[in-house]
C-alpha cells in the first residue's frame, strides 16, 4: 500500500504540490490526468524518492520513503518506474538492458540473472529481441524493454510517468497493450497519463491534478463522464 | 652538400635505442593510466558542491593546461628540491607527466559526462542501483565511449611529450639519442632514426588502442 499524507513540495518559490493526500491499494491501478505542469510527475518521484520532499509523509508498505534512516535503494526494488524517455542502456544488449539490475543489485548469478530477463522480455513480447542493442530496435519496443526491465526486480508496484507520450502515435498501442497486460495480472500501478482512453478502461480510480493540488478522484465512470470540478469538465472536453 | 650520412654507428646503437624505447613506453604508459585516473577524480572534485574541492581541482586543471609541460617537469624534478624532495628523473617526469594528463582529462571526462543523458542514472537508480554502481555499470561505460578518441590522442601526446624527459636527465628514448648523438656527432642520422621510433611507437599504440577498444563500441557495430 501506498499512502501519500499532506505531501507537499516545492521547486524554488514554486509550489509544485501543495497537500496532496492519496492512498493506493495493493492491486489497484489509479490513473493522474491533468495538465502539463500540475504536478503529476513530480508525485511520482517523491514516490520514489528521486525528488525529496518539504512537508507530509509518503510511506510505502509502512515505511516512511524520506526517513534519515530508509534504505532506499532496497525500497526502489519494490518501485518499478518506467520514464516518458525511455532510458534503454544504450551499451547493453536487450537482454543485459533486463539483467543487468538483478545481477548487481540482488546479487544473482550470471545465469539466473539472464533467466529473469529472458523471462520477463518474453513477457514484454520481445523474446525475439534478446541480442538487439537499443538501437536496433523501434521506440515501442525500447519502452517495453524498459518496463521488462522494471520488471525483473520483481515489484510490487509500477509507476509509469508518461509512459507513451514521447511515442511516435503508431508505437503507442503496443506499449498500453503491456500495460493492461499488467494490470489485469493484478500489478499495483500509478499511471501519468495523457491516454485518457487507458485511463477510463483500465483505471480503477482516476484521479485529477489541478495546480499542485488532486482536485477530484474516484471510478473512472464517475470522474471521466460526470466530472463536477469545472476545470476537469475543460480538460477533458479540449483532450477528447 | 658535402655531408656524409653515416648511418653504422646508429645501427649499432639500434640495440640500446630500443632499450630505452622501453623506457619511454615504461613512462607513457604509467602516467597515462595514472592521469586518467587523476583527472576523474579531478572531475568529481570539479563537479562537487564543497567549494575547497571545486579549487583544488580548478587550480590543478588551470595550471596543468596553461603551463609549458616542459616547466612541469623541472618543478617536479628540481623545483620540488627546494623544499626537501628529491625525486628521480624517471619519478619526476611520470609525475609531471601525470600531473599533465589529469588536467587535460579532467576537461574531456567533463565532456563525456555531458554527453551521458541524466535519465540514464536515474533510470539505474530506480532500479535500485547505488550511486556508484549506476556509475560503474551504466554512466563510465557511456563515457568511455565518449572520450575514447580524445583520450586516444591524448596517449599518443603523453608518449610524445616524454622525450622532455631528457632534459631531467631520464635516459629514455630522446635521452639515449642524446647520448649517443654526443659521443659519435651523427646529429641527423640518430635523430631521424629516433623520429622514425617515435612514429613506429605512437602507431602501434593507436592501433592496440583500436583494438583494446572495440568491446566498448559493439553497440555501434550492431545492425540498425
Amino acid at each position: 500500500m501506498i499512502v501519500l499524507e499532506n505531501l507537499r513540495k516545492s521547486f524554488g518559490e514554486l509550489e509544485v504540490l501543495k497537500g496532496i493526500n492519496l492512498t493506493v491499494d495493493n492491486g489497484e491501478v489509479v490513473s493522474l490526468i491533468g495538465a502539463s505542469g500540475s504536478g503529476k510527475s513530480t508525485l511520482l518521484y517523491c514516490i520514489n524518492a528521486l525528488e525529496s520532499i518539504h512537508a507530509g509523509k509518503v510511506t510505502v508498505d509502512g515505511i516512511d520513503v524520506h526517513a534519515k534512516g530508509t534504505d532506499i535503494n532496497k525500497l526502489r526494488q519494490k518501485l518499478g518506474t518506467v520514464f516518458q524517455q525511455w532510458n534503454s542502456f544504450p551499451h547493453l544488449t536487450a537482454l543485459e538492458n533486463v539483467a543487468l539490475a538483478p545481477r548487481v543489485v540482488t546479487k544473482k548469478s550470471r545465469k539466473e540473472a539472464q533467466e529473469i530477463a529472458e523471462k520477463q522480455l518474453v513477457h514484454v513480447g520481445l523474446g525475439d529481441k534478446l541480442n538487439h542493442y537499443p538501437s536496433q530496435l523501434s521506440g515501442g519496443q525500447q519502452q517495453r524493454l524498459a518496463i521488462a526491465r522494471a520488471l525483473a526486480m520483481e515489484p510490487k508496484y509500477m509507476l509509469f510517468d508518461e509512459a507513451t507520450s514521447a511515442l511516435d502515435p503508431e508505437l503507442v498501442g503496443e506499449v498500453l497493450d503491456i500495460m493492461r497486460l499488467l494490470a489485469s495480472e493484478g500489478m499495483t500501478m500509478i499511471v501519468v497519463t495523457h491516454e485518457m482512453s487507458f485511463a477510463r478502461d483500465v483505471s480503477d480510480r482516476v484521479a485529477f491534478f489541478k495546480q499542485g493540488v488532486l482536485a477530484e478522484i474516484g471510478p473512472p465512470e464517475q470522474v471521466m463522464t460526470n466530472p463536477q470540478d469545472p476545470d476537469l469538465q475543460r480538460f477533458l472536453s479540449t483532450i477528447g | 652538400m658535402d655531408y656524409q650520412f653515416h648511418w653504422r654507428p646508429v645501427i649499432q646503437a639500434l640495440p640500446d635505442l630500443l632499450k630505452a624505447s622501453l623506457v619511454t613506453l615504461e613512462v607513457s604508459l604509467i602516467a597515462m593510466a595514472l592521469g586518467l585516473m587523476f583527472g576523474l577524480v579531478l572531475y568529481f572534485c570539479r563537479a562537487s558542491s564543497l567549494r575547497l574541492l571545486r579549487g583544488f581541482g580548478s587550480t590543478w586543471v588551470e595550471i596543468a593546461r596553461n603551463t609549458p609541460s616542459l616547466f612541469q617537469i623541472f618543478v617536479f624534478y628540481w623545483g620540488l628540491g627546494e623544499f626537501g624532495i628529491f625525486l628521480s628523473s624517471f619519478t619526476a617526469v611520470v609525475a609531471a607527466l601525470t600531473f599533465n594528463c589529469a588536467g587535460y582529462m579532467a576537461e574531456t571526462y567533463r565532456g563525456g559526462f555531458n554527453a551521458v543523458p541524466a535519465g540514464q542514472d536515474k533510470a539505474a537508480r530506480t532500479l535500485g542501483m547505488t550511486k556508484l554502481q549506476s556509475l560503474r555499470y551504466v554512466v563510465l561505460p557511456q563515457v568511455l565511449r565518449a572520450i575514447y578518441g580524445p583520450m586516444t590522442n591524448q596517449f599518443t601526446w603523453v608518449i610524445l611529450a616524454s622525450s622532455l624527459g631528457m632534459l631531467a636527465g631520464l635516459r629514455e628514448l630522446s635521452g639515449e639519442t642524446q647520448y649517443f648523438n654526443s659521443r659519435t656527432f651523427r646529429t641527423f642520422e640518430f635523430f631521424a632514426a629516433t623520429a622514425v621510433i617515435y612514429y613506429l611507437i605512437a602507431k602501434i599504440a593507436l592501433i592496440l588502442m583500436r583494438l583494446l577498444g572495440r568491446p566498448l563500441f559493439r553497440a555501434e557495430r550492431a545492425r540498425p
